[in-house]
């Protein structure tokens, strides 16, 4: 099928996919998108994580075919040109990221987490970062990156 | 494989009567996980989500009627304070990104005896409406779960929507698992209090083929509760109570626990919950 849709607020055509190949494998392997990654392809580990129509969905869970004229926001949408979001801004300073892998996912999810909530309470954060697995740091200094870009963004 | 993407429910209805094998998909957190491994490669897929109708709730004759696609992370947020049981539940799925995209729906088309909607549909009396070209049918939750992961359903049907009261007293939900977040249930159970008919409503949860009630600690508990003068439950009552609900399940052994253990922590939860929800009801009065 031709699948088209919305990602990162420009509209994108693709033709021959599988109606039922996943959202993740659209973007990573048709659109040349690969911020988003593929660990478990079974919503375990959320290092897959958009925005679909505004809501942070495990993207290796949705259909392509469901994606058909809706709005994909990835990690890659989130920064404006060479201006990371504070987000992702966070992240770095605090060492939150080691091998990597997660992160995509973590930013767009603790992204999520601050449009929502300002200063959230750690047990806010874990809640909200459940679905987002790490095998490297231990997520302290993604709990210190998370406060972080909190602070920041409740003073800006 | 087809593809089809229904933007109305008579349409959804239409093609589901022309290929009565086609696989619904809702929040696709079951189906995308068996296509994804390859388990099951259906020959049409009929996408429900376009459908506008699905994703709604509203009242009808003092009943709630909630959409099958409503997301679990909205019937947290819009349900939660009237709809306690089923909200309490809800917030054990999976994970945020699962709970934005998951519905009660899938959980009841899945119909896994670990489901988490089901405990909760149980014990408030909850129906579920399907629905053909043939016409509309309202279900009872307990007429519902036929199997290991079958439902009532005819094969030209699709689900609708469930209707369900707003809580009229305290309710309750416990779930057995390895940790906090994403885990699916060892074993758990749901309890409704329902002063306005004095009775108890349970739903026992991955203990047996098939979430159900216990029908004979219901029967049990609304001999024994005075709701004109409650007193705190006696010990003995609870722990009875508590055995009843164990003695309702057939559980089986596997990877997630034993049925030795599942029958105990069925009782535990049972008398926990039953203390809880009855404190509520004594202290609201
Ligand atoms: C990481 C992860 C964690 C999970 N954790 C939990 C958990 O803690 N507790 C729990 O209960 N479940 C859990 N699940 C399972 C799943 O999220 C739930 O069963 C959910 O309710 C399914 O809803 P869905 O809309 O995503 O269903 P889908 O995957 O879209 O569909 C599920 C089934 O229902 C059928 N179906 C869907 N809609 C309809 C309809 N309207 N009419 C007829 N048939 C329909 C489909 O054909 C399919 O057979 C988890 C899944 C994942 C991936
Ligand atoms: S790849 Fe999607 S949740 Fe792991
Ligand atoms: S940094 Fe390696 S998995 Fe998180």
């Amino acid at each position: 099928m031709r699948l088209r849709c919305e990602v990162n607020g420009e509209s994108r055509e693709v033709d021959d996919v599988w109606p039922g190949e996943s959202l993740l494998y659209v973007l990573r392997e048709r659109m040349g998108l690969p911020g988003s990654k593929n660990a478990c392809e079974q919503g375990e580990c959320g290092s897959c994580t958009v925005y679909l129509d505004g809501v942070p969905v495990c993207s290796c869970l949705v259909a392509a075919g469901q994606a058909e004229g809706h709005e994909v926001t990835t990690v890659e949408g989130l920064a404006e040109g060479e201006q990371l979001d504070p987000v992702q801004q966070a992240f770095v300073e605090k060492g939150a990221v080691q091998c990597g892998f997660c992160t995509p996912g973590l930013i767009v999810a603790t992204h999520d987490l601050l449009e929502r909530r300002e200063r959230p309470s750690d047990p806010e954060i874990r809640e909200a970062l459940a679905g987002n697995l790490c095998r490297c740091t231990g997520y302290e200094k993604i709990l210190d990156a998370v406060r972080l870009a909190a602070d920041r963004k409740a003073v800006s | 494989m087809e593809f089809h993407k229904p933007r109305t429910w008579p349409e959804a209805l239409a093609i589901k009567a022309e290929h009565p094998d086609a696989t619904p998909i809702a929040g696709g957190t079951d189906v995308m996980v068996e296509l994804n491994f390859d388990v099951h490669r259906p020959d049409v897929l009929i996408d429900l989500t376009e459908i506008a109708e699905l994703r709604e709730w509203f009242t009808v004759d003092g009943r709630y009627r909630v959409g099958s696609g409503v997301p679990y992370a909205r019937i947290i947020d819009e349900l939660g304070a009237t709809l306690p049981g089923l909200a309490m539940a809800s917030r054990t799925v999976g994970s945020p990104q699962i709970r934005n995209r998951g519905t009660v729906g899938g959980n009841l088309g899945a119909a896994s005896p670990a489901g988490d909607a089901h405990p909760p549909l149980l014990a408030a009396g909850a129906e579920i409406e399907v629905a053909s070209v043939r016409g509309t049918r309202l279900i009872p939750a307990d007429e519902f779960y036929t199997g290991v992961k079958r439902n009532a359903m005819e094969p030209d049907e699709l689900i609708a929507a469930f209707h369900i009261s707003p809580a009229d007293g305290p309710q309750q939900f416990a779930k057995i698992g390895t940790r906090n977040a994403m885990v699916i249930a060892v074993c758990s159970f749901g309890l409704a209090l329902h002063p306005s008919t004095r009775t108890v409503g349970t739903g026992v949860g991955s203990a047996a083929p098939t979430p159900r009630r216990a029908a004979d600690a219901e029967a049990f508990i609304a001999g024994e509760l005075d709701w004109d003068s409650p007193l705190p439950l006696r010990d003995s009552v609870k722990r009875r109570f508590g055995e009843l609900v164990a003695q309702s399940a057939s559980p089986i052994d596997d990877v997630r626990g034993t049925a030795g253990y599942r029958q105990h922590a069925l009782s535990v939860m049972a008398r926990r919950t039953l203390g809880w929800a009855w404190d509520e009801y004594r202290r609201n009065r």
